[in-house]
């Protein structure tokens, strides 16, 4: 029970003067994954019956390794960005929603961490 | 999380029928959503035949017969009868629009009718509306300038208020915010299409000089980015206005000041 105005509840603590860049961002890598999924998934049809050094010998040019960097980079950051979004949704109460999303990010953060050395990995070999 | 359960005196029974007199000519049914707080019962669907013979041709029409001449503790809110005050709004055949200008014969079959959507009920079809009108003061709707008011009205030119057309027709019918689940979700601290709608109608005032404060009193992820482009707002709005679009020309504002 409260006997707050409606305008008091309304304005609350104000805003956050934030969400912007989040917004923003979360679009700008949202574009840049469309060409880097349509290159990652044609590639792995060509290349997904092929030999293993076939594979090490193609993902060792620098341009190809890069690109594989650039889109798990990208890829997990729009993630992590996207489940914020979802979080902040649904999820009740703040505490919840608050662990939710540092359990979230750290595992997409070390997942990506993980899959880029993976890459790297291979492409030096 | 999700709430699962549902609230108390959320599960709707079935409620009585009144039948249309045996002279009746062409017979429309109208299930209603009843619920009266005083009751301590669960709302239940109240089913009305109407004779469409001696009834106007809008659903609105058919609610004042109603009242009028089967059921006078039947609750609503209407005024202006013409889409212009926005009293009227309501969950019509499954849409959220204005009594007043849908037509009977648009809906098939019977005309389920609803309070709007996942607002508080006061009684039969009477939503709770305070906080959204709250929401609508937080945005300030009204000019703000510090250049002292000229000795007659504030210029505008014809194409800065040509901006304003599709902005200012908005009735403040709730409509738009009560059909949107980010609103339905989150409209404790979002401020749903209508109100933005209305924040943008300011903020695109040639007279106004309180832009930068009023894109600052925006810039928040709750009050303005909840919106996700569902469009329900655009696709249900009675006057054909396009709230999706006037939020998306605040986020390119925002990111244009950046």
């Amino acid at each position: 029970m409260s006997i707050r105005t409606p305008l008091a509840h309304v304005r609350g603590l104000g805003t956050a003067k934030d969400g912007t860049h989040h917004w923003w961002v979360q679009r700008v890598t949202s574009i840049i994954l469309v060409p880097l999924v349509l290159w990652f998934a044609f590639s792995m049809l060509r290349y997904s019956r092929v030999e293993h050094e076939v594979f090490q010998h193609w993902l060792s040019n620098p341009y190809r390794a890069g690109a594989m960097v650039a889109l798990l980079a990208t890829a997990f950051y729009h993630a992590s960005l996207g489940m914020q979004v979802i979080y902040e949704d649904y999820v009740r109460p703040e505490g919840a929603k608050f662990i939710a999303l540092l359990v979230t990010q750290f595992v997409l953060f070390l997942l990506g961490a993980i899959s880029i050395v993976a890459v790297l990995k291979i492409a030096l070999a | 999380m999700a709430q699962f359960k549902l609230p108390a005196n959320s599960v709707i029974g079935k409620g009585k029928t009144y039948y249309a007199g045996a002279g009746a000519k062409n017979v429309k049914r109208f299930q209603i959503y009843r619920w009266d707080p005083d009751s301590g019962e669960n709302p239940r669907m109240d089913t009305y035949e109407v004779d469409l013979a001696a009834c106007g041709p809008m659903v609105l029409d058919a609610l004042l017969k109603i009242k009028n001449e089967v059921d006078p503790t039947l609750t609503f809110r209407r005024s202006c009868r013409e889409g212009v005050c926005g009293s009227c709004a309501m969950n019509i055949d499954g849409t959220n629009t204005l009594a007043c200008t849908k037509a009977i014969s648009d809906v098939s079959g019977e005309v389920k009718i609803y309070p709007l959507p996942h607002m508080s009920v006061v009684k039969d079809l009477v939503p709770d509306l305070t906080h959204f009108y709250a929401q609508y003061a937080s945005i300030k709707p009204w000019l703000q300038a510090i250049t002292p008011p000229p000795e007659r009205e504030r210029l505008q030119s014809e194409e800065d208020r040509a901006k304003l057309d599709g902005l200012y027709e908005c009735i403040l019918c709730a409509c738009c915010s009560t059909s949107c689940p980010s609103y339905w979700w989150n409209g404790e601290r979002y401020l749903g299409p209508s109100i933005l709608l209305q924040a943008y109608r300011w903020i695109v005032d040639s007279r106004d000089e309180f832009t930068g404060e009023r894109l600052d009193d925006l810039e928040d992820p709750f009050r303005l980015y909840r919106c996700h482009t569902i469009m329900n707002c655009t696709k249900t709005c009675p006057k054909s206005l396009n709230p999706a679009k006037a939020i998306a020309e605040i986020k390119k504002m925002m990111v244009e000041r950046r």
